[in-house]
C-alpha cells in the first residue's frame, strides 16, 4: 500500500507549487512497469485531501504504456507483460522508451482575478 | 468515494459529483485544453523527487564516511534475517558491519541479530497509517543518525518484508539485493517485476529444500532473465550455509568497489 506514500508526496509537491491558489485538478503519469494500483491511489488521494484545502481536487491518472526500442530490428513495440523483449522479433536487446514514469505532470489552479 | 471512470485516451479518475445535470463530454480530454479561469502549472517532476533528494543526502553521508551500503529486500519469510545472521558470523573479523533494521512494529529481528558484532539501528515504520510497508529515505536518514558511521565499512539495510513497495523507494544505497526463496514459485519475477528489475543481485535461498519441491529452477531463471537480464544470481541456503560464501564474496567486492 505505498499508494498512500505516493499521494503524500504528490500532496507536498502540489502544496509547494500552488501556494495560496485553489487547486482544481492534479495530473499524474504512471508507467506500466510501476506497480501502482489506480483505485488505491484515488482512494488514498480522497482520504488525504477530504479534510484539507484540497477537498474536491480531482486526481487524474494517465497510464503510460511500456514501449521498447529493439536494437536488432529497430522497431518500437508496446509491452503487454513485464518481460523486456521486442514484440516483433522477441530479442531481449531492447531499450526502454517509456513505461517507467512516476511523474507529476501538471496542476490546474484557479486563475487569480485582476 | 467519487465516481471512478476511464476516458478513451486512457486517463482515469473519479468525480465527487453526479452526472445528472450535465453530459460528461463537457469535461472531455483533460490534457487537450484548460477551461476558462484555470491556469495550468507544468511540473514534470518525479513524484518521489523529495525522497530521491534525501536518498542522495544519505548516500553522500555514507560515502563521506567510506561506508558502502546494500538495500536488502524480499517477501516476508524469504530468509533475509537468517541470511544476515550467517553473513555477520562469516564477515565479523573482516568488515565492520552496521545493520539498519526496518520493521513495522517489533524489534524481533533486531534482537535476533544482536551479539554478532554488528552495530544495529532499528527503524520501526509504524508511524504512518498503521505501519508503512517499506523503508523510505527519510526513515533511513533517522536510522543513520543512530549508527557510528565513521566506524563502519558496510551497511546492510534490511527492508520491510514486501515484494512490491520497497522497490519503489531509493534510500541512498549503493546496491539493491533481493532474497528470493525457491518456495515462492517460478513465476514471481513476472508477478513482481519492479522488485526483480531493481535488484543488482538476486539471492536464491532455501536451495536445501529443492529435493522436496516441484520447483523448476530453470523456468525461474528464464523468468528472471526476461525481467532483469543483468542481475547477478547467487543460489544458497541460509539454513545449511551452502553457497553463503559466494554471497559474502559479492558483499566483499561491494564493500570495496563502486
Amino acid at each position: 500500500m505505498h499508494e498512500l506514500s505516493l499521494c503524500q508526496a504528490i500532496l507536498e509537491h502540489v502544496e509547494a507549487r500552488a501556494g495560496e491558489r485553489a487547486v482544481c485538478r492534479v495530473h499524474v503519469r504512471i508507467g506500466y512497469l510501476r506497480q501502482v494500483v489506480p483505485d488505491s491511489l484515488l482512494f488514498s488521494w480522497e482520504m488525504l485531501t477530504e479534510s484539507s484545502d484540497l477537498a474536491g481536487c480531482e486526481l487524474v491518472v494517465e497510464h503510460v504504456p511500456a514501449v521498447v526500442h529493439c536494437v536488432a530490428c529497430a522497431v518500437d513495440t508496446t509491452l503487454d507483460w513485464p518481460v523486456l523483449a521486442c514484440a516483433r522479433c522477441e530479442s531481449h536487446d531492447v531499450e526502454l522508451r517509456s513505461g517507467d514514469e512516476l511523474e507529476l505532470a501538471w496542476i490546474d489552479v484557479a486563475e487569480e482575478v485582476g | 468515494m467519487g465516481r471512478f471512470h476511464r476516458h478513451p485516451d486512457g486517463t482515469e479518475h473519479d468525480h465527487d459529483h453526479d452526472h445528472d445535470d450535465h453530459d460528461h463530454r463537457d469535461v472531455g480530454d483533460h490534457s487537450g485544453y484548460v477551461e476558462t479561469g484555470v491556469a495550468r502549472i507544468a511540473v514534470l517532476e518525479s513524484i518521489l523527487s523529495e525522497n530521491d533528494r534525501v536518498a542522495a543526502a544519505n548516500q553522500a553521508d555514507l560515502l563521506s564516511h567510506g561506508v558502502r551500503s546494500i538495500n536488502l529486500m524480499s517477501s516476508p519469510g524469504a530468509g533475509k534475517t537468517a541470511l544476515l545472521k550467517r553473513t555477520l558470523v562469516t564477515l565479523a573479523d573482516e568488515l565492520r558491519i552496521g545493520v539498519l533494521e526496518g520493521d513495522i512494529a517489533t524489534s524481533l529481528d533486531a534482537d535476533e541479530l544482536g551479539g554478532l558484532g554488528a552495530e544495529i539501528s532499528l527503524v520501526n515504520t509504524s508511524a504512518g497509517f498503521g505501519g508503512e510497508c517499506h523503508l523510505d529515505a527519510v526513515m533511513v536518514r533517522s536510522g543513520l543518525g543512530r549508527l557510528p558511521l565513521d566506524r563502519l565499512d558496510l551497511l546492510l539495510i534490511e527492508n520491510v518484508g514486501n515484494l512490491v513497495c520497497p522497490a519503489e523507494f531509493n534510500v541512498g544505497e549503493d546496491r539493491k539485493a533481493m532474497v528470493y526463496a525457491v518456495t515462492e514459485g517460478e513465476e514471481k519475477p513476472l508477478k513482481y517485476p519492479v522488485m526483480f528489475r531493481a535488484a543488482d543481485v538476486v539471492v536464491v535461498n532455501k536451495i536445501d529444500l529443492l529435493p522436496h519441491l516441484d520447483f523448476d529452477i530453470d523456468r525461474f531463471y528464464a523468468n528472471l532473465k526476461g525481467v532483469n537480464p543483468d542481475a547477478t544470481v547467487i543460489p544458497l541456503s541460509a539454513r545449511t550455509g551452502d553457497g553463503v560464501a559466494d554471497w559474502c564474496e559479492w558483499l566483499r567486492r561491494a564493500a570495496v568497489h563502486r
